[in-house]
């Protein structure tokens, strides 16, 4: 049993700042990651962080753009919060020696980005994630904050009041990978999930293999509703091969999209008048999908994204890794030739319920990052919003849970009495039925709310560990977890309708059913990414099924979430957001209202048009 | 050629599963697959690519009595134009043997985590195309470093060399909050130490360095390089260069490079290694710090 003040579980930008917060305040604070931190999904990031640094552009303009980029599904409160912390936390990595981009006069360089009224997106070439997951590890290991790396985290240890609202989570419960020993690690004061993005749901993605949405999926079983999770954002230049980013520094940069004829066909076809290839993501990513059904795609599959006229010392300047990618992973030349580029899974703008400090509805659970829903987002993220959210929401988590007062939050969490039940008929019975059975491989530790003291969790864990290490023949986790992605990619993608979600929902649950058949093949106990995958396979599951509800539920069009049979906002019925919480084994749906009142000003919704 | 999976490997470690009292569950999948029940899908794939990949994979695993002794497993996996090294092993996990292990994240060259031993030169998986490799592929672990697992290397030793050389930024006077007005940097300066900065940390240039591999103690070429990242970095004062050199010239530093680049040759971000270290002994000569 390891004991430490604050938990962190995850170390990518959210996990790395929330621990050294947390450790500025005093708190002893360990990181117990699957991943060694150099290694997050953070290091993906290429774009940028937006803050409104210069004068000229203000906090007010940042969270404005913000607003209407979320479609008007983001609250205030957490809206401005981020807008104001931003530059601050940006300045604070400068000084922690974060090598942005400079200007003539050697102060750091921002540039044009999606949906934003200025250009505020901080950057350090075109792999600034890169830098900033590194910068923030350096200042880990000055402060000497220990790490757990290569400790995959199984579940929580949560009490088991009744009501979710009075719970309270005491540690959690990992696996050294290297020995495949389960331990506990008791929290005093919090845990906070850092765990980042759920995009192996899907097939075609840009995250990296070891986004499984696991905190996701332990924050939902142990009774805290995970929050607008229909909101996925499609990426409108990933390389049609892999799923790897072209980041939209290049569109920002001045980079143009054609079809098959040479047409400049944001402007051609009327999809974006204004801003053209710079409209928001959710547009262009739909511009390039219509382009391809009308025929104009090339190889029926994808559009072409040109940066050969910006010049090559541009591009080096300020592209250069975008070569590299172009060159490594689908053989083309960017100088010389355009790029392949289609709508590729890249980020969730939903997560687990948090207020502005972090806080879920259970007591001493924190979320924090891409995982976490503030919810900042809403119904679209701009691109180069998630990085300061990782750097301001990261921080507050971390200062909370250790103890610092950061105010009474606006937003509230968990059911309460400002909620909206459903009454949605659904297609067939979501949830575990079956699978709670103790001697069923697929049992685990939290299925049905399941819920004690640390010592039971991690007995819980370690039968489950034996269950599946047991069992010597049945389904291998890897055909399940192919099926689930084919299936959110078919029908839970940019495009939705009733009938595909309905279809989506019945496949996860011959996921869920087949599942209980599960076995990992590989019988060590050293490094065994079998049992590991067999695991994350089960999270995929649980967060993919509340894709697809929310999806299903949400009959409107707002953001990226695009739904056939209602083509229109509809701010009348829907200014709210989608709470899904597992309860007793079944998800369970209700609705909390967006708060659009901001310090100032109301944010009132308008036709979002670029 | 045949498009299933594994053939049981023939030289390195002749493997019968009948000769074993017991039968793992490896073993059994194996057996399976030999008596006909092969992947159809896998087979259809292969079909309509045409062609296969012989891959010949190191696999070794202390607790897994057939694994103990090191030895080479086949696979023919089907073939796809902009096929990687990582998506051959990948495909062989998922569809012949999941107990098949590697690290692997981003598959975009980021993270770090793939650097393998592929047909004698250390290189990132994700970012090798297969199609440049001469035919079999034989995928290693990285040498000179303890194999924890078929292709994970133990790394510990490595962060050991990175921490060694503080790799933090070490500026005096961070000014309070309400007054956090950025540093200036020059293009030029920021310019200067952006190779440097670009390291993931993958282990590639320490596992190809002859002098590393026969002292232990060497900080090696990536945890200097990160040092030259600070030390070049004019936001840090002088005294803080001064005492970064002095780490990087003691006994087991700098100074033991022999410049035979094979660190630059293999450094999948094209950093250049070699010249940062000759720069620094430069560096160090200038401030006139004692050398080895
Ligand atoms: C290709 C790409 C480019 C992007 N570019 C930009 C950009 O330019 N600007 C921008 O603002 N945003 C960008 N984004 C989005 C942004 O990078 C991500 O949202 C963000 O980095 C997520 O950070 P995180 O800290 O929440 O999670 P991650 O960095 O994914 O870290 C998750 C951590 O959790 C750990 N973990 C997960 N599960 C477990 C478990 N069960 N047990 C233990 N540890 C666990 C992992 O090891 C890892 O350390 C980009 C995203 C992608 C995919
Ligand atoms: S210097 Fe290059 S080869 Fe060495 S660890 Fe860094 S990226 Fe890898
Ligand atoms: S998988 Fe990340 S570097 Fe290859």
């Amino acid at each position: 049993m390891y004991e430490h003040d604050v938990l962190v579980v995850g170390a990518g930008g959210a996990g790395l700042r929330a621990a050294i917060a947390a450790h500025e305040a005093g708190a002893d604070t360990a990181i117990v990651s699957k991943l060694h931190p150099v290694r997050s999904h953070t290091g993906a990031a290429e774009g940028g962080i937006n803050a409104a640094l210069q004068e000229g552009d203000d906090w007010e303009l940042h969270a404005y753009d913000t607003m209407k980029g979320s479609d008007y599904l983001a609250d205030a409160p957490a809206v401005e919060t981020l807008a104001q912390d931003a530059p601050e936390d940006t300045m604070r990595l400068e000084h922690w020696g974060m090598p942005f981009s400079r200007e003539e006069d050697g102060r750091v360089s921002q540039r044009p980005f999606g949906g934003l009224s200025y250009p505020r997106t901080t950057y350090a070439g075109a792999e600034t994630g890169h830098h900033l997951l590194h910068t923030m590890y350096e200042q880990v290991v000055k402060r000497g904050i220990q790490v757990y790396d290569e400790w995959y985290v199984m579940n929580l240890a949560t009490t088991d009041e009744e009501d979710p609202n009075d719970r309270q989570c005491e540690g959690i419960v990992a696996y050294d990978v290297q020995t495949g020993t389960v331990e506990g690690f008791k929290a005093n004061q919090g845990v906070i999930l850092a765990t980042g993005g759920p995009g192996q749901a899907f097939d075609h993605t840009t995250n990296a293999v070891s986004c499984t949405g696991d905190g996701h999926a332990m924050a939902y079983r142990a009774g805290a509703p995970l929050e607008d999770m229909e909101f996925i954002q499609f990426h409108p230049t990933s390389l049609p091969s892999t799923g790897v980013l072209i980041s939209e520094g290049v569109r920002g940069e001045g980079g143009i999209l054609y079809n098959n004829e040479g047409e400049r066909f944001m402007f051609e076809y009327g999809y974006a008048n204004n801003s053209g290839e710079l409209a928001s993501r959710d547009v262009v990513a739909r511009a390039e999908l219509d382009e391809v059904a009308e025929g104009r795609g090339v190889k029926d599959e994808y559009v072409h994204l040109d940066m050969r006229h910006l010049g090559e010392e541009r591009i080096l300047d300020r592209l250069e890794n975008i070569l590299h990618l172009a060159e490594d992973f689908e053989g083309v030349d960017g100088l010389v030739e355009p790029m392949p580029v289609k709508p590729g899974q890249h980020y969730a703008m939903g997560g687990i319920e948090v207020d502005e400090n972090g806080q879920t509805c259970i007591d001493g659970l924190y979320a924090a990052g891409e995982c976490a829903c503030v919810s900042v987002h809403g119904g679209n993220r701009l691109g180069g919003n998630a990085l300061p959210e990782l750097i301001v929401f990261g921080k507050r988590a971390g200062a909370h849970a250790a103890g610092d007062d950061l105010g009474e939050p606006e937003i509230r969490t968990g059911y309460g009495d400002d909620v909206e039940d459903d009454d949605t008929e659904l297609p067939v019975a979501p949830g575990a039925s079956g699978l709670d059975s103790a001697d069923s491989v697929a049992a685990d530790g939290g299925v049905a709310a399941e819920t004690g003291t640390l010592e039971q969790a991690v007995e819980r864990e370690r039968a489950r560990v034996d269950r599946l290490m047991d069992k010597d023949s049945g389904v291998q986790h890897a055909e399940i977890r192919a099926k689930l992605q084919n299936a959110m990619t078919d029908y839970v993608n940019v495009f939705r309708n009733e009938e595909g979600i309905e279809k989506a929902l019945e496949i996860i649950r011959e996921c869920r059913e087949e599942y209980q058949d599960v076995y990992v093949d590989d019988p060590s106990t050293t490094f065994n990414t079998d049992l590991q995958q067999t695991i994350e396979t089960r999270n995929l599951i649980d967060v993919a099924e509340t894709i697809a509800l929310g999806a299903l539920v949400r009959n409107e069009f707002r953001g990226a979430h695009w739904r056939q049979e209602n083509q229109v906002r509809d701010d009348e019925n829907w200014l709210k957001h989608t709470l899904v919480s597992w309860d007793d084994g079944e998800p369970s749906i209700f609705y909390r209202p967006v708060i659009l009142e901001g310090e100032e000003k109301t944010y009132e919704p308008k036709v979002r048009s670029y | 050629m045949s498009t299933q999976q594994q053939e049981p490997e023939s030289q390195e470690s002749p493997q019968d599963p009948e000769m074993k009292g017991t039968e793992s569950p490896q073993q059994r999948r194996l057996k399976e697959k030999e008596e006909g029940m092969v992947d159809e899908h896998a087979e259809e794939e292969a079909e309509a690519a045409g062609e296969t990949v012989h891959i010949k994979v190191f696999r070794y695993d202390p607790e897994v009595a057939d694994k103990q002794e090191p030895r080479f497993d086949d696979f023919h996996v089907p073939f796809e134009k902009g096929m990687t090294v990582l998506d051959a092993v990948m495909y062989a996990r998922d569809e012949f043997d999941s107990s098949l292990t590697f690290r692997h994240s981003c598959r975009q060259a980021v993270c770090g985590s793939d650097a393998f031993f592929v047909n004698g030169s250390q290189m990132l998986g994700c970012k090798t195309q297969l199609s440049e490799l001469e035919q079999p592929v034989r995928i290693e672990p990285l040498p000179h470093q303890e194999v924890v697992k078929d292709l994970v290397v133990d790394m510990d030793h490595f962060y050991d060399q990175m921490h060694a050389v503080e790799p933090y930024f070490q500026d005096e006077d961070t000014p309070a909050a309400s007054d956090l007005e950025e540093q200036r940097q020059s293009p030029e300066n920021r310019e200067k130490i952006k190779m440097s900065s670009r390291c993931i940390w993958c282990g590639a240039c320490m596992s190809s360095c002859n002098i590393a591999a026969g002292d232990n103690e060497y900080l090696g070429p990536a945890a200097i390089n990160k040092a030259y990242k600070f030390a070049m970095d004019d936001r840090e004062s002088e005294e803080i260069k001064e005492h970064r050199l002095r780490i990087l010239e003691q006994e087991h530093g700098v100074w033991r490079c022999q410049t035979q680049f094979s660190c630059t040759e293999v450094c999948p971000k094209d950093i250049p290694l070699t010249e940062h270290i000759q720069e620094l002994k430069r560096e160090a000569v200038k401030k006139n710090l004692k050398f080895w």
